[in-house]
């Protein structure tokens, strides 16, 4: 099974080799014969005129030219044309042959190898000191001469697509020894394996290969062509010590957009404190990142597995608990990729430490977000109260905001912000707005019993309104939670509601007004949301339309509507059950419920059989307005009078009655005790012992 | 007094029926006050506090047209009871209607007011009044509008639907304004002048309740109706009209209830002037 993934993957590359090679082939070509169709014929003419090959090709010209060194057949034809048209054509056969300059035709065999580094010195010098060169001076069999990368007859400029070591090729130039199941592959000691198929697959063999960037590094970028040096040598372009050199030749800027995970200066200085690109970024296998464990964990836990381990400035326990990290969040995650500053090759390797785990080398965009947050500028400004990273979600035992134990999950959020937020407490005593007692109102709120009651976990928690990390005062213009953004905020649970709030008179896109117009919370409140079916939201929402419609909300309270709802009854049309809710308009849109067209089918959810007269009701009407209701005016005027009259009639003829009547009685008092008077006398006489 | 075996004989002055109706009036009105009232002075503690009481504004209202049924109820048979008095004791609606007892305001009573003036000033003597005083009858026909203006405008609010077939729906507010305001100057009126002129007068304290028992001392009846007292002396017909005296169980009874509904009405009276004066908008 192995071996046939590994076959696959050869097929795979050859594959790959072939299809880039008919491209290196056919664009070429199709050069070649427009340039002799087009040319000067001055120049194209050029090698025949010339000629200066001409003796040799008499001979070499034969395709079947061939000789045997050491039992094998080996072709000894010469392409003319292609060494007429390659970089040394000019200097003719004898400008590399020199042992033939001045000898007969046909010379003896063999000729002594070509030396490039006649011409090519400093190339030459620096492949004698490379790997390569070492093992030719070994006399490795294996080792590569200038020839086997670069041709002999056919050498082009590398910008040449003809050229074997134009960037295109150079992979597989490289690749005919350094890929898998080549003897040099099996026979060498290479640390790096399947180099090939990694590199192709790479962010850099991708732009290489896939997209056709001729700009993207080849091997020979970071190995150089000629000075080929192990990793292990000092002087090697791919040495720990030389490393970023080599990768800001191209990534120049990368300690700026590194600055996260490493502090650029250092990086330069003491590349061997520091992790080098190729500790994150794996030499070959190059893609956007990928962590190596720079450093053991059980390196950590030889000192950090002890319970009794303290800390000696202030004896706080440093003991590390592996079983909470590994059933953590973090568990792929070694100690050192947050405790970045720990050196491997100190006996303490955490003695170089200088500052806490920053969370935001690897949650950079969460990083942004707190940072212009109320929380984390708090922090820029070293406050002692305000939260950090690990004040949320802990420190080795961090979950992911899915996981129910997490401090982060929904139904956990309204608690973790009490502990701050709650009244009395650290962040709320420092609190000057108007949301009082958030926690409590939050939780008697409809989400706050839908996340806590009902376990709803979708339910709007803190976090839904304010944002995790990007948490801002309402009166920021970027906070979440400010008027201009409240409705996309609610709108993305309740985005029907949104679309018909954002089509309504409420809506400054609709009304155009410049003044504040309500958001959602001005009707709802922020956390003390109810049902809008409960009598509180029935009964406050006079009062909260009210708030703007002053005066119309008053004569509401004039008519049979509002009285009702004054005694405390919610069983009467209030605002919204006419004017709509969410949906509300100008009563002469035509698209109002109360529109000329609508009122009637308005009236008739509560008054059935209700008519377009019957909705001449006036449901705001006051008596106190002459100009707007005259009639009500006189009436309640004409009403008043004939009441005052009649009391006033009726009162006079009272109190002038009092004195009269208060004298009949003392007569009728009088006139009784006299006739008791004599009544007793008559007794007496009748019977004196009484 | 005149009291000990003997059993007291008293003139009667209503009819059995006529005291049933003034009780259901009595009852009817007070719901009718009180249910009403809560919605006019909505915005006092007070009525929020008795509409609470009585059951929510659904139930109120449910008591509100009850009573309503109650007093047309009362006014239609009164209406019935007048024929059957024509018919029965006078034989045509013109001797009914224009006799000594009838209700219709005459000139004597312009006369008589006019002479009660001068006596409220000292300028006379107390007018001999007959069987109705004009006050009486002013009371009388104050009910027979009121049920008009406040029946009518009630009627409309009742089936708002059905009106404003043909009724412009502001015409609903017109009806809101009359029907409140007519029934304030109801309440208003009865409850303090018509206490006062009928039951509370200060030679009658404590009470009279004479439209309770249907029955009053002949010589009350001698005082405050000469003419009346004379015209049956003179007619022979006293003797005819005198009946027992109730016990003095029942007229206790009859005494408990009109303080309770004095009570309310007074009630009603302080409420009204709180409402008006003191927390009005």
């Amino acid at each position: 099974m192995g071996q046939l993934e590994i076959d696959m993957a050869e097929i795979k590359i050859v594959r790959r080799a072939w299809r880039a090679g008919l491209r290196i082939i056919g664009v070429p070509l199709l050069a070649i014969i427009l340039s002799v169709l087009f040319s000067e014929p001055g120049r194209a003419a050029e090698p025949t005129t010339d000629q200066p090959g001409a003796e040799c090709l008499a001979c070499h010209g034969d395709k079947s030219m061939s000789t045997t060194r050491a039992g094998k057949t080996v072709s000894l034809y010469v392409d003319g044309k292609k060494f007429a048209t390659s970089v040394h054509g000019s200097f003719g056969c004898t400008g590399c042959h020199a042992d033939l300059e001045g000898k007969d035709l046909p010379h003896d065999t063999p000729l002594a190898p070509v030396k490039c580094g006649t011409c090519h010195a400093s190339e030459q010098e620096q492949h004698a000191r490379s790997l390569h060169g070492k093992a030719i001076a070994r006399g490795d069999p294996l080792a590569p001469h200038c020839v086997n990368c670069h041709g002999n007859h056919d050498i082009y400029p590398v910008k040449d697509p003809r050229s074997a070591v134009t960037p295109m090729k150079v992979p597989f130039v490289c690749g005919q020894c350094h890929r898998e199941g080549t003897p040099v592959s099996r026979n060498r000691t290479i640390a790096q394996d399947n180099i090939l198929e990694n590199y192709s697959e790479s962010i850099h063999g991708e732009a290489l290969l896939k997209k056709g960037l001729s700009v993207a590094p080849t091997c020979a970028t970071c190995h150089t062509p000629h000075l080929i040096l192990p990793h292990t040598d000092p002087a090697s372009s791919i040495n720990r010590r030389n490393i970023a050199a080599t990768c800001t030749k191209c990534h120049s800027q990368i300690e700026t957009v590194h600055r996260k995970i490493i502090r650029g200066a250092l990086w330069e200085k003491q590349a061997n404190v520091l992790p080098a690109c190729v500790d994150c970024h794996q030499p070959h296998k190059i893609r956007n990142v990928f962590y190596t464990q720079g450093m053991a964990d059980a390196d950590c836990l030889h000192c950090h597995a002890d319970e009794k381990l303290r800390r000696a400035r202030d004896g706080q326990s440093m003991y590390v608990n592996l079983g909470e990290v590994s059933h953590s969040r973090h568990t792929k995650v070694a100690c050192s990729q947050c405790h970045s500053e720990v050196n491997a090759s100190r006996v303490r390797p955490c003695e170089t430490l200088t500052r806490g785990v920053d969370c935001t080398s690897c949650h950079e965009e969460v990083g942004r977000q707190y940072i212009s947050s109320t929380h984390g500028q708090l922090n820029g400004k070293n406050d002692p109260n305000a939260p950090t990273c690990k004040e949320c979600h802990g420190t080795h035992a961090v979950l992911g905001k899915l996981d129910p134990q997490s401090p982060s999950f929904p139904t956990n959020v309204p608690g973790l912000c009490a502990r701050c937020h709650r009244e009395g407490q650290k962040a709320a005593v420092r609190y000057t707005g108007r949301q009082h007692e958030i926690i409590a109102n939050y939780t008697e709120s409809i989400h706050g019993n839908g996340l806590l009651k009902a376990g709803l976990t979708v339910t709007a928690t803190c976090t839904s309104c304010h944002t995790a990390h990007r948490v801002l005062p309402r009166t920021d213009p970027e906070s979440t939670v400010n008027p201009a953004n409240v409705p996309a905020m609610c709108g993305r649970c309740h985005h029907g509601i949104e679309e018909q709030f954002e089509n309504s008179i409420h809506a400054k896109r609709i009304s155009g007004s410049a003044k504040e117009l309500p958001v959602c919370n001005d009707c709802h409140t922020a956390h003390a949301i109810r049902r809008t079916d409960e009598d509180g939201f029935r009964l406050e929402i006079m009062d909260k339309c009210g708030r703007c419609h002053a005066e119309i909300a008053k004569t509401y309270f004039d008519t049979y509507h509002g009285k009702v709802s004054r005694l405390g009854y919610t069983k009467t049309a209030k605002c919204y059950d006419c004017h709509g809710a969410h949906d509300v308009l100008a009563v002469t849109d035509p698209r109002s419920h109360l529109s000329r067209a609508n009122v009637a089918a308005t009236c008739q959810k509560c008054h059935a059989g209700a008519t377009r007269r019957f909705a001449g009701y006036l449901t705001h009407a006051t008596h106190h307005d002459p100009q707007k209701y005259p009639f009500l005016f006189y009436t309640f005027w004409g009403m008043t009078a004939l009441l005052l009259g009649t009391c006033v009639i009726g009162g006079l003829h009272t109190l002038l009655w009092l004195p009269r009547a208060f004298q009949m009685r003392q007569e009728l008092r009088a006139a009784e005790e006299k006739a008791a008077a004599e009544l007793g006398k008559s007794v007496d006489k009748e019977d004196p012992d009484g | 007094m005149p009291n000990g075996g003997v059993k007291e004989r008293q003139f009667i002055r209503f009819t059995r029926l006529q005291r049933i109706l003034h009780i259901c009036m009595i009852v009817s009105f007070m719901s009718l006050a009180l249910t009403g009232l809560t919605l006019k002075f909505s915005y006092t503690k007070w009525a929020a506090v008795l509409s609470h009481l009585l059951g929510g504004f659904e139930s109120a209202g449910y008591i509100h047209r009850s009573a309503a049924v109650v007093m047309f109820g009362v006014f239609f048979t009164h209406l019935v009871d007048l024929y059957q008095l024509k018919k029965r004791e006078y034989g045509s609606w013109r001797a009914l209607l224009l006799g000594p007892s009838s209700m219709l305001p005459t000139r004597r009573d312009f006369a008589e007011f006019v002479a009660t003036l001068k006596w409220f000033v000292g300028q006379g003597e107390r007018p001999a009044y007959g069987r109705w005083t004009y006050w009486e009858k002013f009371d009388y026909f104050a009910v027979f509008w009121g049920i008009a203006v406040i029946g009518s405008t009630g009627l409309t609010l009742w089936f708002p639907v059905f009106f404003t077939r043909f009724l412009p729906g502001r015409f609903l507010n017109v009806a809101t304004i009359i029907h409140s305001d007519e029934a304030l100057l109801a309440t208003g009126f009865i409850f303090t002048v018509h206490f006062f002129n009928t039951h509370l007068r200060p030679e009658k304290f404590p009470m009279d309740i004479t439209v309770f028992t249907g029955r009053m001392p002949l010589e009350e009846l001698e005082r405050d109706k000469p003419k009346e007292y004379e015209a049956l002396v003179a007619s022979g017909k006293l003797e005819e009209r005198m009946e027992e005296a109730y016990p003095a169980i029942v007229t206790r009874t009859i005494r408990a209830f009109a303080w309770g509904a004095l009570a309310v009405g007074f009630s009603i009276v302080l409420w009204i002037i709180y409402a008006m004066l003191f927390a009005y908008r």
